[in-house]
């Protein structure tokens, strides 16, 4: 494997593959502990309608997808805010729209269309230098804003009504929440796709879940499992020349239920 | 009796268009020890939410230590009535309790030396410090109950509010709540939602029942006789407040 790193590409692969796997780690812990997982879907399909804006008005892809994502996200927030026994129904709205935008968009571009499927699947392989320098200076942020806020956070996520009275600035600890969440997915998206992108934010975590006592071992190990995932599926899919996303996608997934059968032995 | 702890005036809440709570009047004085009883869905922990700032009334003004809930609600302790959520979070006994000292400590990512005696202090108290490595959902209901008793007295508060704290906790343990509560009321006010005929009986001050209306009885109409019936008493009925003369009748009933 080592060898394969005398590449550009490759090393810039497997930079992006460790920080969206850090970020992954974290982020996807607060997903999963908050119940946040189907708005983080939602966030993830409506990052398309960024896509083709970006595309459509030739702007540059990943500071548009964020700016276009972390607003769709905000939307979510509030309307489940303002309807919290359909909140469900209210994300589904926003991740077709977002999604249908995308595709009109691009429709819309004249000239060569671009690979969709390298932003439904992902293209780790394809991530330019430029872009890993924002990838690590947004991830490096939250980390940062993560271990700032964590008190603040891991009361919020456990129980919301003590976290106000304890004086904890429960709904913009929220949004902070859901704008990280965005940020996250849409780094997440260069690695595995827009469709995948649930897979490599829940898994780990869910795995991490069980075998930790405390909010913090639950980050450290998801990431940590998120970087063994990202890492062997890019190996595997350059040895047997697979996709990598869906390879990554894959080795996660096997790794969820080897998990799941392994406790179901165990007791 | 001093300062007015709670003062709510004319105080109207209603949840989807249902009236949960009509015209309530009730002013709570300091060291008070109140039992709120009424049937379920009669409004009890509506009225305790409001209280705390958790919940924001329609009509009529709520004031604690003379100001909004929530200007005061550090001074506030909580032991909710649900005790099952997050059972599967993976936090310890001490990160719970310690939530307990969030902005009360000067220190804002470390823990300070304050905080854990504090910590470990209530939990000795309460006989849960042998636990405090323990993920919350490997503990028995009794003992989660302990860890939210925890959490809301390492707040260190001036007024607390437990609702129905004993209803995993076994006789016994229930005694030494008790015990714990009086030790406490010395010096705090307190406010418990119970059906428990043992805390209305022995340990509290007052009565407010609660079936959207709110009716205070204050200790002297708990007399020993109407005690010794209740005892006999299903604790439904009692808590309903009509039947066997246990409290005195709502003049407006």
């Amino acid at each position: 494997m080592l060898e394969l790193l005398q590449f550009e590409f490759m090393r810039n692969a497997v930079i992006a593959g460790i920080v969206v796997s850090l970020i992954c780690g974290v982020i996807g812990t607060l997903v999963v502990v908050n119940r946040l997982v189907f708005l983080s879907g939602g966030i993830a399909h409506a990052a398309y309608g960024g896509i083709g804006i970006a595309f459509f008005f030739g702007l540059p892809y990943l500071p548009c997808t964020l700016v276009f994502s972390i607003l769709a996200a905000f939307a979510m927030a509030q309307l489940t805010e303002s309807s919290k026994h359909r909140s469900d129904t209210v994300i589904g709205v926003l991740w077709a729209a977002g999604m249908a935008l995308g595709v009109i968009l691009l429709d819309l571009t004249p000239g060569y269309n671009v690979d969709l499927m390298s932003y439904l699947f992902g293209s780790i392989l394809t991530v330019p230098s430029s872009d890993i320098y924002m990838m690590s200076i947004l991830g490096a942020g939250i980390l940062i804003a993560v271990a700032l806020f964590y008190n603040d956070l891991l009361a919020m996520s456990y129980d919301e009504e003590f976290a106000l009275l304890r004086g904890v600035p429960v709904k913009v600890l929220y949004f902070m929440l859901i704008g990280m969440i965005a940020l996250s997915v849409v780094m997440t998206i260069q690695v595995v796709g827009l469709i995948l992108v649930i897979a490599l934010l829940t898994i780990p975590p869910y795995i991490a879940e069980k075998h930790c006592r405390s909010l913090k071992m639950m980050m450290v190990l998801s990431a940590l499992l998120s970087m063994a995932f990202t890492l062997a599926g890019l190996w595997i899919s350059y040895l047997l020349n697979l996709s990598s996303g869906a390879t990554i996608i894959l080795v996660a997934v096997a790794g969820f239920f080897l998990e799941k059968t392994g406790s179901h032995l165990k007791y | 009796m001093t300062a007015p702890v709670i003062e709510i005036e004319n105080l109207w809440f209603s949840f989807n268009r249902h009236p949960i709570l009509k015209k309530v009047n009730l002013t709570i004085y300091e060291k008070e020890f109140l039992a709120v009883i009424g049937p379920n869905g009669g409004g009890k922990t509506t009225l305790v939410k409001i209280i705390l700032g958790l919940l924001k009334p329609q009509r009529g003004s709520v004031r604690v230590f003379g100001k909004p809930p929530c200007k005061v609600s550090l001074k506030m302790g909580y032991v909710p009535q649900r005790i099952d959520f997050n059972r599967n979070f993976p936090v310890t006994v001490a990160d719970i309790v310690h939530m307990g000292r969030l902005r009360t400590s000067r220190r804002r990512t470390r823990r300070s030396s304050d905080d854990e005696k504090a910590v470990q202090r209530v939990l000795e108290k309460l006989d849960m410090w042998e636990f405090r490595d323990y993920r919350i959902g490997e503990l028995s209901g009794g003992q989660r109950q302990r860890v939210f008793i925890a959490r809301a007295l390492v707040t260190e508060p001036d007024l607390l509010f437990l609702d129905e704290p004993t209803s995993s906790i076994d006789t016994r343990g229930q005694s030494e709540l008790y015990e714990m509560l009086d030790e406490l009321n010395q010096h705090i006010t307190i406010v418990v939602v119970s059906h428990d005929i043992m805390l209305i009986s022995s340990h509290v001050k007052s009565v407010a029942c609660v079936n959207q209306q709110v009716h205070f009885h204050e200790a002297a109409e708990i007399t020993e006789d109407m005690l010794e019936k209740a005892y006999h008493c299903p604790i439904d009925l009692i808590a309903h407040g009509i039947p066997h003369r246990v409290l005195k009748m709502h003049e407006d009933d």
